[in-house]
């Protein structure tokens, strides 16, 4: 079945849902790389009344990609709650927008949750302008548990990222202190290696364990390695609290980062054996990941992007990110693609019922600068985003790419009045550390981190 | 008994990393903030550089060997950072010039611009300084030379399929970080043709002069060439191949 709408005497045609959805998609590059943008405005704009008009029943009936070929299809269709889909069953996409700004509260939206689908997600996030995507994801509440309670109203949170470009544990350790100094660390003190090996994830594991035991702070650890590294460093009994993974909307782009919902599952069951915590899972996901593993179906990047927050779900997640800005801009170019992609996957993130976070970030080959973060980073955090990345002065030596520093959790937190994680927050009073480093000094013992 | 507190400035000593940055209010110093935007500037500025293609030529003429000059199918920096798929394919017409002079079972070199022109300028000459003659020492017989402009990696596989060569060394501009924007990698394929996937590649990376010298590239590069000639194949088979610490 096909879909058309007339703008002046055009009459714009659309063969199926997924064409629907692509060319309804406010411009980006992966898009247009892709050969599924709208070839005009008017062609965009066409799509977009077509799909407001469309019933939010279709998605029930129409895939984007196959249900046998595809296990993240299946999923979604699969664990789709009807009985949570009924107070919303009557309304077309261009209703549920309505609806969304209108009627939806805090309570209604987290029993919706199982009733949407990732694509009906995506379908409503493109018709919304940038206040939309803000003012719906700040009515979301979504709170996660290990050693400290993410995502309670007022947070704001971080997570220290202190990569090093050769895994040296002592530019590791020092990255961490620092970014303690500044507030950093409630969501997670996550590490990408270097090296992707179990070794190498097993010393930075210690290092992590050490430091978070040896100053007693309320919250956890993560060394971002692949999923089957965590499961053998879990079997050699190293001190894991959460499995990272990296995570996209398809099938083929789960087997192009060589994993599946079953490996998932298994990591998961392995790490909630460990009983170290109830949310044991973090993902990362960006637009433009199935595009650049030719894995897309002819599916737009942002409703992919959706669709592995289906996959996120399934696993109860502790945290997940977008890493918006670090694909390149042959996916999104410059500040304002980065800008939009990052609170439509905050939005769709937050409707399905994840703790979601967003690296707010660029590389050197994208038309972005600290400006544009600052203004994405601010707008998100009025979105009431979960929490962002603090990477020492925003410099990552190891990804090279720029990030959001400890300095700027400072900044958001001070500019819309909110707080660390409340267990957090009594840890860095007790110790004293915004005083510390108004001062100038290290008030934890470097030694205790492995540095003398 | 308490330990004094240590200063913030000591992490420094650890890590190259921004830390201990200090604070005015919330934000970074001014100092701080400015040393940043001046390593952005740079990055930036390399990255939209472009090559002086008759300075390379110039460069490359004391080597002895023929040097081709093409572009890719990217028309300009822009479209070359938004269509990676136009930067891996030669522009027709350079295509035929180069099909026109054949050189079958040649072990290519090609220098391209990739994300850094800039650093390719300054580093290249000296790179192939050490890397012709030390081939040549080692009865590989290198060249010819082609100069690439808003070239991907993949533009090799095109050029060595065209030219008939035995092998491409691909010498290209890595990505500019905050800290590194002259920095040079090598992609070595055997049989280059279209369709070659990165897992077909051996990589040497971080060649600059604060990073890997050109003689040590030099050394690898060599090393890989002959190991690839006698397995007649590159990627992953060669890799496993090598003596440890031969490789990244």
């Amino acid at each position: 079945m096909g879909f058309a709408h007339a703008v002046g005497s055009t009459r714009h045609t659309f063969a199926d849902l997924k064409t629907l959805l692509a060319r309804a998609t406010p411009l980006r590059s992966g898009d247009q790389l892709a050969g599924l943008a709208a070839a005009s405005a008017a062609e965009r704009v066409a799509a977009q009344c077509a799909l407001a008009d469309l019933p939010l029943r279709h998605f029930l009936t129409e895939t984007v990609v196959p249900y046998e070929a595809d296990e993240v299809t299946r999923l979604i269709v699969d664990r789709h709650d009807r009985r949570a889909f009924a107070p919303i069953a009557h309304l077309t996409v261009g209703g549920l927008r309505d609806w969304l700004l209108a009627e939806a509260d805090t309570a209604s939206l987290a029993a919706l949750r199982p009733g949407l689908t990732p694509e009906m997600v995506a379908a409503v996030s493109k018709l919304c302008r940038l206040q939309d995507l803000i003012a719906v994801a700040a009515k979301c509440q979504v709170t996660t548990r290990f050693r400290n309670t993410l995502g309670l109203p007022g947070t704001l949170s971080t997570r220290l990222q202190p990569n090093d470009p050769v895994d040296d544990p002592r530019g590791v350790a020092a990255a961490i202190l620092d970014g303690l100094l500044l507030g950093a660390g409630d969501a997670v003190i996550g590490v990408n290696p270097a090296t992707d090996s179990v070794d190498a994830t097993c010393r930075l594991l210690d290092l992590l364990d050490g430091v978070i035991q040896r100053y007693e702070i309320p919250t956890q650890s993560c060394v971002l390695a692949h999923v089957t590294t965590s499961l053998l460093a879990m079997r050699r009994g190293a001190p894991l609290d959460l499995v990272f993974q990296s995570i996209g909307g398809t099938e083929a782009t789960n087997t192009s980062f060589g994993v599946s919902l079953a490996l998932l599952r298994e990591a998961q069951q392995a790490a909630l054996a460990l009983k170290r915590g109830e949310n044991v899972m973090y993902f990362e996901t960006g637009q433009g990941s199935a595009l650049s593993a030719a894995a897309h179906h002819g599916v737009d990047q942002q409703t992919l992007e959706a669709r592995a927050y289906a996959v996120a779900r399934e696993f109860q997640p502790l945290l997940v990110n977008s890493v918006v800005g670090f694909i390149g801009p042959e996916y999104l170019y410059d500040g304002k693609q980065i800008t939009r992609a990052g609170l439509e996957d905050h939005f769709c993130g937050k409707l399905l019922g994840l703790p979601m976070g967003v690296d707010v970030c660029y590389t050197n080959h994208a038309e972005a600068d600290q400006d544009d973060m600052d203004a994405l980073m601010t707008l998100l955090g009025v979105a009431g985003v979960t929490y962002i990345m603090g990477v020492p002065g925003a410099d990552d030596v190891m990804l090279a790419y720029q990030s959001t520093s400890f300095h700027d959790g400072l900044y958001l937190r001070a500019a819309l009045g909110k707080r660390p994680a409340p267990e957090f927050e009594s840890w860095l009073d007790r110790m004293g550390l915004d005083a510390a480093s108004r001062a100038g000094v290290l008030p934890l013992a470097p030694r205790l981190a492995g540095l003398a | 008994m308490t330990a004094p507190p240590a200063r913030w400035l000591d992490l420094r000593r650890h890590t190259t990393a921004r830390v201990a940055l200090g604070r005015v209010g919330n934000g970074l110093p001014t100092a701080a903030h400015l040393a940043f935007q001046q390593a952005h500037a740079g990055a930036r500025d390399a990255v939209w550089s472009a090559l002086n293609l008759e300075q390379l030529a110039a460069d490359c003429a004391p080597l002895g060997l023929p040097v081709h000059q093409v572009a890719s199918q990217a028309a300009d920096r822009r479209q070359y950072l938004l269509r990676p798929d136009l930067g891996r394919r030669l522009r027709q017409a350079d295509r035929q010039r180069l099909a026109r002079s054949p050189t079958p079972g040649a072990f290519l070199l090609v220098v391209a611009d990739g994300l850094c022109a800039a650093g390719v300028q300054a580093g290249a000459p000296a790179l192939l300084a050490e890397l012709v003659p030390l081939l040549r020492a080692q009865r590989m017989a290198p060249g010819p030379i082609v100069l690439a402009e808003q070239a991907r990696v993949a533009l090799g596989d095109e050029i060595g399929e065209a030219m008939q060569a035995a092998m491409v060394a691909v010498l290209i501009g890595e990505r500019p970080g905050l800290s590194a924007t002259d920095s040079i990698g090598i992609y070595l394929t055997w049989g280059p043709r279209p369709g070659r996937s990165d897992a077909e590649r051996n990589c040497i990376s971080n060649i600059r002069p604060a990073g890997l010298s050109p003689r040590a590239a030099a050394a690898k590069l060599a090393w890989l060439m002959r190991a690839a000639e006698g397995l007649g194949a590159t990627g992953v088979a060669l890799k496993d191949a090598a003596p440890m610490g031969l490789l990244p």
